[in-house]
């Protein structure tokens, strides 16, 4: 893997030849097949998002093995993590009763896209997995799925059908509360959850290309003032890669957040 | 690795300038899933949940409830402690209070016997005093019973002497010469003394 994302655009302009003007990057910018074609198509989001995977289990796994009492500094770096997963999300949002069992996929959530969501600001890899809307669909279908079985397996699938609406409001009410309580349920919640974490990957993303290239650009075929304007560029380029970490975070935060809400709505007794 | 990595770019440059070529996902709407990726991306996170759930958070519970049965033991050894050092501190405080009785107890013994002894002295030194001034007493008496006899010889000798010079006979082998000293002492005493011819 010898050429990144970033890279690319350093060879951008040139390979798309002089004089032809400056490109903007587009959406196509992120799809990148290693192998393969169509649908099947071997892309490298999925080389960093199989090497995410692997390199969580090693390291979770490395130093949790110990389980001791008082920790090392990498057991507690990942109990910090775990803590704050574990008390700070799972327990405070569903509740200290059932929290126990949703912790491991939480916490499998927030690494994953944590971990995936940093690579877009790493260096070698510099490609924020989750810009690539199927990987948000893959783990907003996995919270579905939880939620909605969860709910069903504890109140029963009619009585959890039933629950999802609210009671003892006036009877017209009901035309619209209905229709808009289901499409909260069943579409808008998943939908906001996967498109809110891919915008912003997204869009983060595009905004450092559009800098980077714009600041090549500007400096590799530019006169004497667009190459000192360059400079402008490539410190917003700077800039946003610090803001780029915090909304990673952030993201990362506010899917597992989300996540957990979801499940203690389907499985709270009271709605 | 350099050409695939310019695919895309050169699918995008083909596509803007209307030739049609490179893949056809490339041009997807990017908010519509490539169903490889979405697919990995599901088997991927099932090996990381099961990896999680298996693995990793057992042995974080497990550090977790060790390490909430040491502080737990930790802290019942030191109300163990704390209630050993409560028990001294009673003990210390019972003696202390015992001790303090005690030596008012003492206090109070102390007064009493004092008083005491003062009490018994003063009654001793009250007989002893008695005890004097009763001798005293007793031989100022004898001395002067004493007295009073060898006076009541000398005054009868004295006096018959006397009378003897003025009867002009001597009175001494009188045989009732006694009995006048004897009268006239007597007289003398009571006060009512009367001139008296003395028989011949």
């Amino acid at each position: 893997m010898s050429l990144h994302l970033l890279g690319t655009s350093l060879v951008a302009p040139m390979a798309s030849g002089e004089g032809e003007g400056f490109h903007a990057p587009t959406p196509e910018e992120f799809y990148w097949p290693i192998f393969g074609s169509g649908d099947w198509t071997f892309t490298r989001p999925m080389a960093v998002f199989g090497l995410s995977v692997i390199l969580i289990s090693w390291a979770l796994i490395a130093l949790t093995k110990k389980a001791a009492i008082v920790p090392g500094k990498g057991q507690w770096l990942v109990e910090q993590a775990y803590d704050f997963v574990r008390n700070g999300l799972a327990r405070d949002i569903i509740g200290s009763k059932e929290f126990l069992r949703f912790v491991p996929l939480l916490f499998s959530l927030f690494v994953v896209i944590l971990v995936n969501n940093l690579f877009g600001i790493i260096p070698p890899i510099q490609y924020p997995t989750m810009s690539r809307i199927a990987f948000p669909i893959a783990l907003t279908l996995v919270v579905y799925v939880v939620y909605h079985i969860a709910g069903m397996r504890k109140k029963g699938v009619g009585h959890y059908l039933t629950g999802m609406i609210p009671k003892g409001l006036p009877k017209p009410i009901y035309v619209l509360m209905i229709p808009l309580e289901y499409a909260q349920f069943f579409l808008i919640r998943p939908l906001t959850l996967a498109l809110r974490l891919f915008g912003n990957m997204f869009a983060g993303h595009m905004l450092l290309l559009l800098f980077v290239m714009g600041g090549e650009y500007m400096l590799l075929h530019g006169g004497i003032g667009l190459k000192i304007t360059s400079i402008g560029s490539f410190a917003m380029a700077l800039i946003f890669t610090a803001f780029e970490a915090l909304i990673q975070f952030l993201q990362a935060y506010i899917f597992t957040l989300l996540a957990a809400t979801y499940i203690s709505d389907a499985i709270s007794e009271e709605h | 690795m350099h050409l695939t990595g310019l695919a895309p770019l050169v699918g995008l440059v083909a596509e803007t300038e209307g030739t049609p070529g490179g893949d056809p996902v490339a041009g997807r709407m990017p908010i519509l899933p490539l169903y490889g990726e979405l697919i990995f991306g599901l088997i991927a996170f099932g090996i990381l949940y099961f990896v999680i759930a298996k693995k990793v958070v057992p042995n974080l519970e497990k550090a977790y409830a060790a390490r909430a049965a040491a502080i737990e033991g930790g802290m019942a050894q030191a109300e163990e402690a704390q209630a050993a050092a409560e028990a001294a501190k009673a003990q210390y405080e019972a003696q202390l209070k015992e001790a303090r009785t005690e030596a008012t107890q003492i206090r109070e013994d102390a007064r009493v016997q004092g008083s005491a002894i003062v009490a018994e002295m003063r009654g001793q030194a009250q007989a002893e005093a008695t005890r004097i001034t009763e001798a005293a007493h007793r031989q100022i008496e004898a001395e002067r019973s004493q007295a009073a006899t060898q006076l009541r010889g000398e005054v009868g000798r004295l006096s018959t002497d006397l009378a003897s010079k003025i009867v002009g006979e001597s009175l001494h082998d009188q045989a009732r010469q006694t009995g006048i000293v004897d009268r006239f002492l007597a007289e003398l005493e009571s006060g009512n003394l009367t001139a008296q011819k003395v028989d011949s």
